[in-house]
């Protein structure tokens, strides 16, 4: 495994057949196997590897999509070392786990990149079922419907499906190219979506309500919000989704942060992802402020070694105070903070401290301190059930507190990762089918 | 540093490790550079009457990922002029005096052929020759190799015709593909052979191409069993080589042990059972020569931590180990053992015994990982977790005290001692 010199915007290649061949014959096929437990999707891991080993690499694809429709969007994006490969036995060994995604999409990647369908879908049922929101968790969740013979419309607001899948995921895990090929393989299997729609405008909720069996609300979160503090307007003020969206699209060079600072707040896993990137569009520097300690950080710990390898620089214990600058930023004023006593959720509350603030020079920020949740949309469903930091409740099948209403995804998690919002939105569809077979 | 000479036959030979006859002694030049590496001895690619090779002639199978477990030739004798060979054996043999080399012999079964190839391999200067009565492919199709061997009539009269010719000593390379390896190689003995080689390759068809349908190798579409050598055969080898050394009658012959040899360790094992030298073919055809210094290496450095002096000292330690079933303790008890610190959680020796043997492992859930333990009333000793365990030493099988002395089938038949008590069997099916 070599490390690029300098990190560049395309993800790791596949494996090659050598590869994968060499790795899947490494794998014990555990009993019990820890990492299908460790799977939101409990894809059946030694399964399809063995069948790697065996070479039927149709029949792994055909185990990992049968668990988790997205399994090749999750063979790029999912957070690997916490699930699967770090439950890996082999950890306990050599510290060598197998390497689950890097196989899966070795398995997934001929199928889903090459248009090759597997699956048919049950005979028709003429049931019909509305799904808000083609991110992962609409999407899966429409996939497992038309795989269970109903019709699943998708209605996105956006002009190409995908949600997050499409625009959220930093370019370097997964390219934007590989999320709309596998959803043009949904299309193609039968999943329909309706772009460019936006529910309560262009369609309303009653409308969905009378006009299908059962609807599923997948819409995610929202846009970063501003943090209210002077200067934000200033030109160079970027959101985190923003940014990795506009490299995504092309609307951001590949070379556009040369010879450039970029200061990114926040401390949770987008904050890497644009910390990352912007090393990879070719900034001097690059410099996380959170406001909280190294061990407080939401960001996977694997992500931040990473970070740091890189070159990412961390001011911790950093407070955003001002944007500096006339017209366009030129610095990031930081206000100290210090740990005070720990919150209910067990990390230290911020202190800010009377030390005058100090200043990062900057050419761009970028605001990576969490996605709000899509309060004016959820305003139009007033039965569905909100807690109280605006996360749609549901039951263990996915249920809203609305009958005919199930939801999944960031929606209903607060933010969490491509495999965790596929499992809810499957879990939803079975739920669904199964109501509607009643 | 122990002394790795050996001496069989009176041939002399500065360590055991030779060439088998096969591609990889094929020319003088290679030969050459083989014996440059360490190689001790070599086996110069069979001579006999001009014949025509396919192309594709190698097929293999391959294991679990790793490459050639078991190689396959359908590749004939030499395909070489008679006069080149012969001239290349006087050079190498001038250049390298004190390595071991003999030329490997096949010519059809009449007593002028054998006369006469015979003296012209001495005359070029070989050690001693090798009488090829085991090659399974093309060659037996021609009463010839595998033909031979498997008649142990034709293997007494054939040695003796080369005998009647031969001044320097007469091995003779046995096939594999009978039914019980002893009768030919006491036939060899009979007819005068000095040494015997064994095993040459075993019948094989390693694959088929299951888009063409062809067998492998594949020659225009069609295929033909051929030969079958390399690590998979190596304890198939194991058990002729000890066979022979085990008989009263063909053990007295010095043997040149062949079959999936590639490590010293593998040297040793047939060193242990009774060979003088052994001789090695696929794991050069997979790594090439220099595989010998490992060799060399691995085994004087084993001598010297057995305390031996010479590799002499070796030889057929292990012969009488090896007894018939009747023989042996039916009161010697051992049960697994798992080192719960070394244990991974994979959970296959409870897979593996519970599917594939004796059902004497539970396991449960405890927490994030599996928990294995050994059902010690039940486990009969099988040995089989401790062959599917991943972690080294997790699981080891462990003497347990006992009550009474050693039985064995035959005094048991005997009506004499006590069977130690028996293990319990698993689960019980009813017809509910």
């Amino acid at each position: 495994m070599t490390t690029d010199v300098v990190p560049g915007l395309t993800p790791r290649p596949a494996l090659s057949r050598s590869a994968a061949f060499a790795e899947a014959h490494r794998c014990l096929m555990c009993w019990d196997a820890p990492c299908i437990r460790a799977c939101p999707t409990a894809i059946d891991v030694p399964g399809f590897i063995k069948r790697i080993a065996f070479e039927d690499d149709l029949g792994a694809a055909r185990v990992i999509l049968e668990a988790n429709i997205l399994g090749d969007s999750c063979a790029h994006v999912c957070p690997t070392s916490v699930l699967c490969e770090g439950a890996c036995v082999l950890n306990d060994v050599d510290g060598r786990p197998i390497p689950i995604g890097r196989l899966q999409g070795y398995a997934t990647g001929p199928v889903i990149q090459g248009g090759v369908q597997l699956f048919s879908a049950a005979p028709a049922t003429g049931k019909r079922i509305a799904v808000i929101g083609g991110g992962p968790a609409g999407l899966a969740c429409a996939a497992e419907l038309t795989k269970r013979g109903h019709e699943a419309v998708v209605f996105d607001a956006a002009s190409e499906p995908g949600g997050l899948n499409t625009r959220g995921v930093a370019e370097y895990k997964q390219t934007r190219t590989a999320a709309l090929a596998e959803i043009a393989w949904l299309q193609e299997f039968g999943v329909a979506v309706r772009p460019n729609t936006v529910v309560g405008e262009d369609i309303t909720f009653d409308e969905l309500l009378g006009g299908y069996e059962a609807v599923f609300f997948g819409a995610g979160l929202g846009a970063i919000p501003v943090l209210g503090i002077p200067g934000e307007s200033l030109s160079g003020v970027e959101d985190a989704l923003r940014l990795i969206e506009a490299v995504k699209t092309g609307a951001l060079a590949p070379d556009a942060f040369i010879g450039k600072t970029i200061v990114v707040l926040g401390g949770g896993n987008t904050a890497i992802d644009a910390a990352r990137l912007a090393v990879r569009l070719g900034a001097v520097r690059t410099v996380v402020v959170y406001r909280r300690g190294p061990d407080e950080m939401p960001a996977y710990q694997h992500e931040v070694a990473e970070a740091r390898r890189e070159g990412v620089a961390f001011s911790f214990w950093s407070a955003p105070h001002s944007v500096i600058g006339d017209g366009k930023v030129e610095a990031m004023r930081c206000q100290r903070t210090a740990p005070g006593a720990s919150g209910a959720d067990g990390r230290p509350a911020v202190v800010t401290s009377d030390e005058p603030p100090y200043d990062v020079h900057a050419d761009v920020v970028v605001r990576a301190t969490g996605q709000a949740t899509r309060q004016s949309l959820l305003s139009e469903l007033p039965d569905v059930a909100t807690d109280g930091r605006g996360r749609i409740i549901v039951d263990e099948e996915q249920r809203t507190s609305q009958p005919g209403v199930w939801a999944g995804g960031d929606c209903v998690n607060g933010g969490k990762e491509v495999v965790n919002a596929v499992a809810e939105g499957m879990a939803a569809a079975r739920s669904i089918d199964e109501e509607l077979r009643r | 540093m122990a002394d790795l000479g050996v001496n069989i036959c009176g041939i002399e030979s500065p360590n055991p490790f030779w060439l088998a006859s096969a591609p990889p002694t094929n020319t003088g030049d290679q030969i050459a550079r083989a014996f440059d590496a360490g190689w001790g001895g070599a086996v110069w690619k069979t001579l006999g009457e001009p014949i025509e090779n396919t192309w594709s002639r190698y097929s293999s199978v391959d294991y679990n990922g790793n490459r050639m477990m078991g190689l396959n030739n359908i590749e004939l004798i030499t395909d070489r002029p008679l006069e080149t060979n012969l001239a290349e054996i006087e050079a190498v043999k001038s250049r390298y005096p004190k390595n071991a080399l003999i030329v490997s012999l096949m010519v059809e079964s009449n007593p002028e052929a054998w006369h006469r190839i015979v003296r012209q391999a001495e005359d070029a200067g070989a050690d001693g020759v090798e009488l090829n009565f085991g090659c399974p492919h093309g060659m037996s199709e021609r009463g010839m190799g595998s033909a031979i061997g498997q008649v142990p009539d034709y293997c007494r009269d054939i040695v003796g015709y080369a005998k009647e010719a031969a001044t320097k000593p007469v091995f003779v390379k046995l096939t594999p593909n009978v039914a019980d390896i002893v009768p030919p190689a006491r036939a060899a003995k009979q007819g005068g052979a000095d040494a015997i080689s064994l095993i040459n390759t075993i019948n094989s068809v390693t694959g088929v191409d299951l888009d063409t349908f062809a067998p492998r190798p594949t020659v225009a579409g069609k295929s033909s069993h051929g030969g079958y050598c390399g690590p998979a055969v190596k304890p198939i080898a194991l058990h002729m080589v000890s066979a022979i050394a085990r008989d009263a009658e063909a053990g007295t012959v010095p043997i040149s042990g062949i079959g999936g040899i590639a490590t010293w360790r593998d040297a040793a094992e047939f060193i242990l059972l009774g060979a003088t030298t052994v001789q090695v073919c696929t794991a050069v055809m997979h790594w090439g020569y220099r595989i010998v210094e490992g060799m060399i290496d691995g085994l004087s450095g084993y001598l010297d931590s057995k305390g031996m002096a010479s590799v002499n000292e070796l030889r057929g330690k292990s012969v009488d180990r090896l007894q018939k079933w009747e023989n042996l303790d039916l009161n010697y008890v051992i049960k697994a053992h798992v080192d719960q610190e070394a244990c991974i959680g994979c959970g296959l020796c409870y897979i593996a015994c519970n599917d594939g043997a004796h059902q004497a492992i539970g396991a449960e859930r405890e927490g994030d990982r599996t928990r294995v333990w050994i059902i010690d009333d039940a486990c009969v000793g099988c040995n089989l977790c401790s062959l599917v365990c991943p972690v080294h030493n997790c699981i080891t099988m462990q003497q347990q005290d006992t009550e009474h002395e050693s039985l064995t089938w035959v005094e048991y038949g005997e009506g004499k001692g006590t069977l130690e008590p028996r293990p319990k069997h698993g689960v019980t099916i009813t017809a509910e």
